[in-house]
């Protein structure tokens, strides 16, 4: 039998019903066709998945749809404005920080996390903020170097 | 030097916000709204005879919509390499591995598919399993597939010069064995496709593939479709590596089911079904006896080799020729000898993974060199500068060197790494080390004997002069052949990047082989520029009939026509072009007069300005069995340095720093060609500390998964200094060359060799665990305590 839950996603609210154990990456892939929340692994190791619940990263594949209940969740969707992308999208696009940009969603939104505490962090602040993010294609520097360009203010939008 | 105003630069590249801002679709962000869903029962024996399959209670579940096994796929043998087809859509006979497939269902969830995959009943009757290549080769050992006797795949005999008598002559000779385990490409977005048979009967498979033509060749052989039939589409790909090279079941199946059901049938794979397809790098074991003379002169090599294959070919038998003459560079090396085997098991099948077939030999050998050069009294920079080849060299295997910037690679890693300043003065526990590496710019033949063209590339000017349409069947997946070919077309037609739109990956756009032995930059490239330049120019050639000049009096840069003599008046060409576009924001006024009103004038004149291009290889040298693989139009070399750290107590490494340098001809995109050297010592990396597929005495996989398979996070990786070498490739567009694959092969050895300088242990097994380092600094104090206590 399906649960009704009340969830924020990107500052809108949802009434969903939705099958007791369906995860929450599925409800937002499927049900919201938020499709920029990808499924690397469906169990919690490569972070492709990682969505913001209450301003912390978490992977949305081992998560319930029904634990959303009553929270606020941020996908990549909900970073870009009128004015165009978020300081952070924009860095990744001028660093070279993106290849096959399957990992990208989950690496932008954890260094969303780590830059609204932090928002100087050192280059091993950034390294220990996205080491649940696995990249396979960039050898991560450019992302760390797109993330510490944010912090140093080159970006602005 | 020719100024460039967009190849050569750093400009972002073009998909770069759609995958910022998740707006990027991947195949598993595709939906069609009648699909079905697919799921396929895969084997859960590594080997057994199939006594019957009853598919009678899944049929009957409600909301299946078909089940097919062998009897509907029929059996036509597929596989990559038309010399060793030994595949069939499912199995019939027998099974071969876990995870090979039996039976698959369409249903209309993913749910009923996977309940109803669940209620097909098959008897098996198990045989005996090969779980190693010296049980599988192993005198009257059970055959996996009857057709290869001694379970070999393939085997490989080459002898280049005379080894024997060049090895007696030798001051030094070494012999050493070295091996590595079975490794995953683990690219992070898993396989998927959807089928789609129309009612028209043509087929539209949209798959994350690295080779779209060879997946729309394979597909319509299987299914006994008309190629003209089978489209193949590529969306955004999440990276492949080796593993996405060729066609996987899935997609025949998704094909299948949706012939079978008239609906389109969507599939996608878990990360355990990506593990169990697998097709990466496979288990080599190496041995090699290397001469060399008193002065540091390498002499000769004489090279065997044991693959350990799994249970089918795929891209092995391309392989086991690269594992050979892949080290035919970047050395001179007037004598060379491989003796090699691919052997079948009861395991996944492996294929190509960055770096296809060569990275493994090349570990071995250039710790191997390091040896040597150690006991000459060589520094292993200047052993290596002895012994490299140059431009215009012709290896004893025929690779010819037509640009070659070897000496600059480790000349540039030697003097960034501070390698004269550090060499010999590190403490215990810390060491730096070097490696060379060589790699193929393309495969010079395609993988069935052919005289297509590699590639095709189209431009298609708009109406209005304003825009270009690049229309190719490459690969973009990942590593940024998009921008890459949307640069070249910006340069060679002459108009600014934002002016040039791409469209790839489709077969209905054209032939192109795809992404795989480091090809497209060159190959594609080469295509494209023509392209550009055809469609270029066509319109040069309107604009001087109509101005009664010649067209070498005119040039295109940067979106404006430049004419090389005074006194040119356009005014009638200007007039006419803003009268036929009042009330235009963009109207041209006292600028020059700009690429935009030429295209016009040219699509007025003669309708849709199209521009062809195509690439095929000039004709490569060998005559010898085998030459097809390791010949290419062009090579990268490359020289690394790394510096690391190994905790004596636990074995541990830590890399520091890794300095590296790649010979990529000429950098369309500085960044994108840093990105493939960075992402290729990631992959190196993980390969040398951790990466390993593991097994139980089943053969069921113990590790498919990224918890227990470990791929290197930020936290392993170290900053890489990457130097772009350009040595001018003459076959290449602008000079370009290869990155993507040849970049990670220095990184395997230069870690050994700085592991050397670090603990004084060679090592000859991969990956180099914690436990197997202790084991080898425990063992090592004890010998030298036992030395010791004997004096």
């Amino acid at each position: 039998m399906k649960i009704v839950i009340n969830v924020t996603v990107n500052q809108k609210n949802y009434e969903l019903a939705v099958e007791p154990n369906m995860t929450l990456v599925d409800m937002l892939r499927e049900e919201l066709r938020l499709t920029g929340t990808k499924k690397g692994c469906g169990l919690g190791e490569c972070g492709a998945c990682t969505i913001l619940l209450d301003g912390q990263p978490v992977s949305s594949c081992v998560m319930l749809a029904v634990e959303a209940h009553n929270r606020k969740i941020v996908t990549i969707e909900g970073l870009e404005t009128e004015k165009g992308l978020h300081p952070i999208q924009q860095a990744f696009v001028e660093k070279g920080a993106i290849q096959c940009g399957f990992c990208t969603s989950g690496m932008v939104l954890s260094a969303k996390a780590l830059l609204d505490d932090h928002p100087h962090p050192d280059e091993q602040d950034i390294r220990k903020a996205i080491s649940g993010n696995l990249c396979r294609c960039t050898g991560y520097q450019k992302i760390v170097e797109a993330v510490q360009s944010v912090s140093e203010g080159e970006q602005t939008s | 030097m020719t100024q460039y105003h967009t190849i050569n630069s750093r400009a972002p590249r073009i998909d770069a916000p759609d995958k910022a801002s998740g707006k990027a679709q991947f195949i598993d962000d595709l939906n069609m709204s009648d699909q079905l869903h697919g799921a396929i029962l895969q084997s859960p024996l590594a080997h057994a005879r199939i006594v019957k399959i009853d598919t009678s209670r899944a049929r009957k579940l409600p909301g299946v919509k078909a089940v097919v096994t062998a009897e509907d796929a029929g059996l036509v043998q597929y596989g990559v390499s038309p010399a060793r087809y030994d595949e069939t859509l499912f199995c019939h006979d027998k099974v071969r591995y876990i995870g090979d497939e039996i039976a698959a269902v369409a249903a209309v969830d993913r749910e009923t598919a996977l309940a109803a995959v669940s209620l097909i009943d098959v008897e098996y009757e198990e045989l005996p399993l090969l779980l190693s290549v010296e049980e599988a080769m192993k005198e009257g050992a059970p055959l996996i597939h009857e057709d290869y006797p001694g379970n070999i795949c393939a085997e490989v005999h080459q002898e280049f010069g005379d080894v024997e008598a060049a090895l007696a002559e030798c001051d030094i000779v070494r012999t050493d064995t070295f091996m590595n385990k079975m490794q995953n490409c683990a690219f992070l977005e898993p396989q998927g496709c959807i089928g789609h048979y129309d009612h028209r009967g043509y087929l539209t498979l949209y798959s994350s593939t690295q080779t779209p033509h060879y997946v729309q060749r394979t597909v319509a052989m299987t299914l006994k479709m008309p190629i003209g039939k089978v489209r193949v589409v590529k969306p955004y790909v999440g990276g492949g590596f080796g593993a996405k090279a060729s066609a996987n079941a899935m997609e025949m199946v998704a094909c299948l089911l949706s012939m079978k059901t008239g609906k389109p049938v969507k599939m996608v794979f878990t990360r355990e079904q990506v593990f169990l397809q697998a097709r990466g790098r496979h288990k080599f074991v190496h041995t090699l006896t290397t001469g060399a003379k008193k002065d540091g002169t390498v002499v000769a090599l004489k090279h065997n080799c044991i693959l350990e294959g799994g249970a089918y070919a795929s891209f092995g038998i391309a392989t086991v020729y690269y594992a050979g003459s892949l080290l035919g560079g970047p050395y001179k090396l007037q004598h060379m000898k491989y003796d090699a085997y691919r052997v079948y098991t009861n395991k996944p099948a492996c294929g190509a993974q960055r770096g296809h077939g060569g990275v493994i030999a090349r570990a071995a050998w250039e710790q191997q060199l390091d040896v040597i050069a150690e006991e000459l009294g060589m520094d292993p920079v200047e052993f290596r500068f002895k012994n490299m080849m140059n431009n215009g060299d012709t290896s004893c295997n025929d690779l010819y060197m037509s640009s070659f910037g070897m000496r600059e690679c480790v000349e540039a890693v030697r003097d960034k790494s501070g390698w004269e300043r550090k060499r010999g003065t590190l403490p215990r526990g810390k060491g730096i080390g070097m490696a060379c590496g060589f790699f193929v710019s393309g495969a010079g033949f395609p993988i069935y004997r052919s005289e297509t063209f590699h590639c095709t590339a189209t431009v298609k000017l708009s109406e209005d002069g304003g825009a270009a349409h690049l229309y190719t069947a490459s690969a973009e997946i990942g590593q940024g052949s998009d921008t890459t070919f949307a640069m070249i077309t910006a340069e060679a037609l002459g108009v600014p990047l934002n002016a040039v739109k791409v469209s790839s990956g489709d077969t209905d756009f054209g032939v192109d082989l795809g992404a795989y032995s480091s090809r497209q930059t060159l190959m594609t490239g080469f295509a494209v520029k023509h392209a550009a330049e055809d469609a270029k120019r066509q319109v040069l050639e309107v604009l001087a009939d109509k101005l009664r000049i010649s067209v070498s009096d005119i040039d295109v840069k940067d979106g404006t026509v430049i004419f090389k003599g005074p006194g040119i008046t356009f005014r009638t060409i200007r007039n006419r072009y803003r009268k036929e576009h009042r009330g235009w924001t963009d109207m041209p006024d006292d600028a020059p007069l700009s690429f935009a009103e030429a295209a016009r004038l040219a699509f007025i004149v003669k309708g849709t300005v199209i521009g062809q291009g195509e690439y095929r290889p000039r004709w490569l040298g060998g005559k010898f069995k085998g030459a097809a693989v390791g010949t290419s139009p062009a090579y990268g070399c490359s020289a690394q340095v790394v510096e690391l750290r190994v905790d004596m107590e636990t074995g541990q490494i830590t890399i520091d720093n890794m300095t590296d340098a790649h010979d990529c001809g000429f950098a369309i995109n500085r960044t994108s060609v840093e990105g493939q050297m960075q992402g290729s010592l990631l992959m190196g990396l993980g390969e040398a500390l951790f990466e390993e597929v593991k097994f139980d005495q089943k053969g069921r996989m113990l590790n498919p998964n990224f918890g227990e398979y470990k791929i290197p996070t930020a936290l392993d990786m170290p900053n890489v200094t990457p130097i772009i070498v350009e040595s001018n490739e003459p076959y290449g567009p602008y000079g370009a060359k290869e990155v993507g694959e040849g970049a990670i092969m220095p990184t395997i050895p230069a870690i050994l060799n700085a592991l050397y300088d670090a603990t004084g242990i060679r090592f000859h097994e991969l990956p180099l665990t914690p436990e197997r380092v202790y084991k080898a600094i425990k063992e090592k104090q004890c010998e030298a305590k036992a030395e010791r206590g004997r004096k």
